[in-house]
């Protein structure tokens, strides 16, 4: 998906997120029989010379600070790759034996780092930043009681949409995902050109953060077992929701991040868009100007009286194990991910949600997205929706379940087939992978 | 002077150093960069990554024979995908080769006006890059951004829908086509210009038209030309990747595992499986030499027989 030459990878660089992001419960116990020495000595203030692997938008001008205040600690800022294959390539890198020092890893790649052996063991360093986070975000990095990454910015999930043209059509903002059908049809009727939104095959992380928000907890580890439940109800529901309106025609099924969505989100024929609260810098990119034209609410619910969200995004910042500057390099992750300045940075020029709580308050976030000058409110809102964000434990092969993802939607959009069979599909498929790699697997 | 050179040349000729000194950058780039590469993806493909450990476990790299040839062997999507290129050489190869032909030809008639100019124009398409090319195309063919279809609407007929799943390997197809014609079209045409013109004079005394001096003098003589770029064109169809793979995240009928190629690259660098990829590498590789030599036999026979 990355990954990628197309404009796609482009634009996801512009989001800062890629994939889905969520809050698991403790993992059971975790790591090898012959695991890395831990070892946090060395002197944090030694110089160093840290190279980090990232694909945060601006990420160098951040590090720029760091490097003006610690001329013997520089940090190289290197672009090798974005989502899915720097992962693939961190692996390589450390293979060869010459992985960075500092890793961005998405929430839902740090178990195929952790498997590998890459990321290490933070648990020490991690106590003494842990009260900056929520317990929720805390958990997006810590299995099984130990931590291997810390948490740089979450993506909770929320619905955008253009109010011009809602006006201009007559259309209510839905409350429930029903009312969004509601709304869906009569967007074809008033309107055969226009869509609601679009079902899009090309974003496994989108459909994860739905899930999500459905209930769904596709992976769990019980004590070196996995359970496996991809297809679970939760899951089956949202897909079959989206299927059956997708293949009568009453929402599009064309994937985003193209040429034609920039056209469709710019033109109106995409009159909403369930997105991430980043979104509003990715409509900044694919839709200039529509500057002042959308508003964000909650997501559509399934229980009205039980507001929820998923995760759309999010990463964490992880530590080779093979670091040889590994004091440094905390020293260096916990001012990016947890400094008052370097938040502030972050969220001016990488455009994120910070995930360290007084990154979430801080001044940055008291004006609107440029987008949305409509909604000077815009993060007091996303605050309050951030609150209701729910996740799911990831797995060891959500990049191989991710590329399954892609290609088995995709298929089912174009055959008008069911979605929920889709759903059985990766499962199948997800399960199939993690045998064959030799975990313990548990079907539900 | 020179009965000199000579004699002082003879000796190392009966076994001295010289010719293994002569020889070794080139032995040495190719084993380095070759047959090196070659024996690693070998053996990477005899391995793969397997858990051990309890919790999360721990991946380790072992020996597992074959498995990974078996998986990629009865891995439907890598089947497709061979299939699918195999049907995308069929399309691409003779319809290139043939307008290659047809240009170089047309060319080549005394009477052409702007001949630079039009050998320039079909060539340039080759000078801009597949995956800008692919791109380009992209645009023209996705539906609601494609002027193609603007201009069917306003005449008042059925837009075609070039990503259509019937219609998306000629769409793939032609991109391979435009980009490549010009350069197969070159060689061509300088064989052509490399034909002694009394053959031409010899045909005309004969009554021969133009017509008839291009199919039964010109093709014959330059028929050489003609199997090379064939067998060119053949091994580029074998590696077919930018073009699908530049499309595929802009609409649904691509799929990720569209070509091998496009296999390999997901399994090495979307599921961190160099294992796999390595084994489908190999299949491909090895596929690809067999078809080359069995072509080349076969052409060889035929086209080259003369020179036996």
């Amino acid at each position: 998906m990355t990954q990628q030459i197309g404009r796609r990878g482009f634009l996801k660089g512009i989001a800062t997120l890629g994939a889905a992001a969520a809050v698991p419960t403790l993992l059971a116990a975790c790591g090898g029989d012959d695991e890395e020495p831990e070892q946090t000595s060395g002197d944090p203030n030694a110089p160093a010379n840290l190279t980090f692997w990232t694909w945060t938008t601006n990420i160098q001008k951040v590090v720029d600070i760091w490097n003006a205040k610690n001329p013997t600690q520089k940090v190289t800022v290197s672009n090798q790759a974005q989502g899915e294959e720097l992962i693939t390539k961190t692996l390589t890198a450390h293979r060869a034996g010459n992985a960075p020092d500092l890793i961005h890893a998405e929430y839902q790649a740090l178990p195929v780092l952790i498997t590998n052996g890459v990321a290490a063991d933070l648990t020490a360093m991690a106590e003494g930043i842990k009260g900056d986070f929520t317990e929720g975000t805390w958990a997006l990095t810590s299995f099984g009681g130990k931590t291997y990454g810390i948490p740089q910015d979450v993506g909770p999930m929320m619905l955008y949409y253009r109010e011009d043209l809602f006006q201009q059509l007559g259309l209510t903002v839905p409350k429930t995902w029903d009312e969004f059908a509601d709304v869906a049809r009569l967007v074809r009727q008033k309107d055969p050109k226009r869509y609601l939104a679009t079902f899009s095959s090309g974003d496994p992380g989108w459909f994860a953060g739905l899930a999500e928000q459905a209930g769904a907890s596709w992976w769990a580890n019980d004590n070196g077992t996995w359970t496996v439940r991809i297809n679970d109800e939760a899951t089956k529901k949202v897909a079959s929701f989206w299927g059956g309106l997708v293949n009568a025609d009453v929402l599009s099924g064309k994937p985003m991040y193209t040429p034609e969505w920039n056209k469709a989100m710019t033109d109106g024929t995409l009159l909403a868009w369930p997105s991430a609260i980043w979104g509003a810098g990715v409509l900044e990119g694919v839709a200039p100007g529509t500057k002042g034209m959308w508003r964000m609410v909650a997501m559509p619910q399934w229980d009205a009286a039980a507001p929820a969200t998923g995760y759309w995004g999010g990463s964490a910042t992880a530590i080779s194990s093979k670091s040889s500057q590994r004091a440094q390099a905390e020293k260096f992750v916990k001012w990016l991910n947890t400094d008052q300045e370097a938040l502030d940075a972050l969220i001016a020029e990488g455009g994120i949600y910070p995930a360290a709580t007084k990154g979430q308050s801080s001044p940055q976030l008291d004006k609107a997205p440029a987008m949305m000058p409509n909604q000077p409110t815009f993060f007091a809102e996303a605050a309050e929706i951030a609150r209701t964000a729910r996740g799911f434990n990831w797995a060891p092969n959500v990049n191989v379940t991710y590329s399954q993802y892609s290609d088995i939607f995709a298929k089912a959009i174009q055959e008008k087939s069911d979605f929920a069979a889709a759903v059985d599909a990766i499962q199948a498929a997800s399960v199939a992978d993690l045998k064959k790699q030799g975990f313990e697997v548990k079907e539900a | 002077m020179v009965a000199a050179t000579v004699r002082r040349r003879r000796p190392s000729r009966r076994g001295g150093p010289t010719p293994y000194v002569l020889m070794a950058p080139a032995v040495i780039l190719l084993v380095l960069f070759l047959l090196v590469p070659i024996g690693y993806t070998v053996y990477l493909s005899l391995r793969a990554n397997r858990v051990t450990g309890g919790g999360l476990g721990i991946r380790r790299e072992t020996f597992v024979g074959l498995e990974n040839y078996a998986s990629v062997l009865t891995d439907s999507a890598y089947v497709d995908g061979l299939l699918r290129m195999l049907l995308y050489g069929l399309v691409v190869v003779p319809s290139m080769l043939g307008l290659a032909l047809l240009f170089a030809l047309l060319l080549d008639t005394p009477r052409v006006r702007l001949r630079a100019f039009s050998r320039i124009g079909i060539f340039l398409p080759y000078a801009v890059p597949g995956v800008i090319a692919s791109l380009l195309w992209g645009f023209l063919y996705l539906p609601d951004v494609s002027p193609i279809r603007d201009a069917f609407e306003l005449v008042g007929l059925p837009a075609p829908d070039f990503l259509a799943p019937g219609a998306v390997l000629f769409s793939v197809a032609n991109i391979g086509v435009w980009g490549g014609v010009g350069f197969n079209m070159i060689v061509l045409f300088t064989a052509l210009r490399g034909v002694p013109r009394e053959m031409y004079d010899a045909a005309r005394i004969d009554g021969a038209g133009e017509v008839q001096i291009a199919l039964r003098v010109k093709v014959p003589l330059i028929m050489p030309a003609i199997i090379m770029t064939g067998i060119f064109a053949m091994i580029s169809t074998l590696q077919v990747y930018t073009e699908p793979a530049t499309l595929q995240p802009l609409t649904d009928t691509v799929s990720q595992t569209w070509v091998p190629l496009m296999t390999i690259y997901r399994d090495a660098f979307v599921n961190a499986d160099i294992h796999s990829a390595a084994a489908a590498s190999v299949v491909l590789a090895l596929g690809t030499l067999a078809v080359s030599v069995a072509v080349l036999t076969l052409l060889q026979r035929r086209a080259f027989g003369r020179d036996r």
